[in-house]
């Protein structure tokens, strides 16, 4: 195929799934377990809606369910899009319910959390191949971003053709390292930010509407 | 589908069995058939040496599929590395746009989480421990 047949046939793709319809885009929020999905989710949910999406925790895990928050308008330099957000549960290719006995769990409630969180990442890999519009890929600055899980997903979301940002969350901890997480893939804009401290919270949304409006 | 299924040469002791499939198996397999293979043996307590790799639609269910067969004291998933990497710093928007795909010449790494762990790993080596079962 020819770079035009190709250039035109790659836009196409991004813009029918952006501008299908005058619905919400749905902007997964995804990454690693911990990398601070959730405190992203709920400091955009509460900046421009007042709620937040759901609780947040130190211990892995603590989002086992998808959740969305539905017709977050967000307005940037005279742009404006509509989201809704889905917190999605950390990706990972293994759950051991062993690690959440160091949290002092229970045994029966680490397992149940377990399987909540093994049904939870697999909803969301199902959702990236089907129903999401747009990804937001959170990661922790303080830690290495060259794993197998965060490539291959990076991989996937580029293989379906979604637009996404990359968020270098925890600017506020000592061993951030943005440049780390640019060099990693150099291919995306990345954004860094603190979801905890709400530090470059403007570019954060500058670039959303730049993105997905 | 007969061909997802790995022969049993039998009890492998206390050692830990690899199994290298080669791209031309693959190849004749659906991408469902792939995955049940590399689960089957990762589930027995195998390492699975893929030579052509996954592709991202695949890479994507094989993480369903484990996610769902994943249960306490049996079976916590799986440890997976891919060389080269499926990244790539030098593909920019360009070359999406005009449609360069991956390097199919990727090996995978698959094995159970609980006996495999990644050491070391950059861009021309992979480095992991194996332990018994």
């Amino acid at each position: 195929m020819g770079l035009l047949t190709n250039l035109r046939d790659s836009i196409t793709r991004v813009t029918d799934r952006l501008f299908a319809d005058d619905e919400p885009k749905r902007i997964g929020i995804y990454g690693p377990p911990n990398a601070g999905k959730t405190t992203l989710a709920n400091r955009i949910a509460r900046d421009w809606t007042g709620d937040a999406v759901g609780p947040e925790s130190h211990i892995p895990h603590e989002t086992r369910r998808a959740r969305r928050k539905e017709n977050v308008t967000i307005e940037r330099n005279g742009k404006t899009v509509t989201i809704d957000i889905v917190d999605t549960p950390g990706v990972t290719t293994k759950v051991d319910y062993k690690e959440f006995l160091d949290h002092d769990m229970e045994k029966d409630d680490a397992v149940k959390r377990s399987r909540e969180a093994t049904e939870g990442v697999a909803e969301a890999m199902h959702w990236l191949r089907e129903d999401v519009d747009g990804v937001i890929y959170v990661l922790d600055s303080s830690t290495d971003p060259f794993t197998q899980v965060n490539t291959m997903l990076i991989g996937i979301i580029e293989s379906q053709d979604l637009p996404v940002l990359i968020f270098a969350n925890k600017v506020d901890l000592d061993d951030s390292d943005v440049k780390r997480i640019s060099d990693a893939f150099p291919q995306h804009e990345t954004v860094p930010l603190s979801a905890l401290e709400g530090d470059n919270m403007e570019e954060v949304y500058e670039k959303i509407a730049e993105y997905f409006g | 589908m007969p061909e997802a299924t790995t022969p049993d040469d039998g009890d492998s002791g206390d050692g830990v069995r690899l199994d290298l499939i080669s791209g031309a198996r693959m190849e004749g397999l659906t991408s469902m058939e792939k995955i049940r293979l590399i689960l089957d043996s990762v589930r027995d307590g195998d390492i699975v040496v893929l030579e052509a790799g996954l592709s991202p639609e695949e890479e994507s269910k094989l993480i369903e599929v484990t996610m769902t067969e994943i249960s306490p004291d049996d079976f916590s998933g799986i440890e997976i590395e891919t060389y080269p990497s499926t990244h790539q710093p030098n593909q920019g928007l360009m070359g999406r746009l005009l449609g360069k795909e991956e390097s199919p010449n990727k090996l995978t790494v698959i094995g159970p989480a609980n006996q495999i762990e990644t050491l070391h790993k950059d861009e021309d080596l992979i480095s992991a421990l194996v332990s018994r079962r």
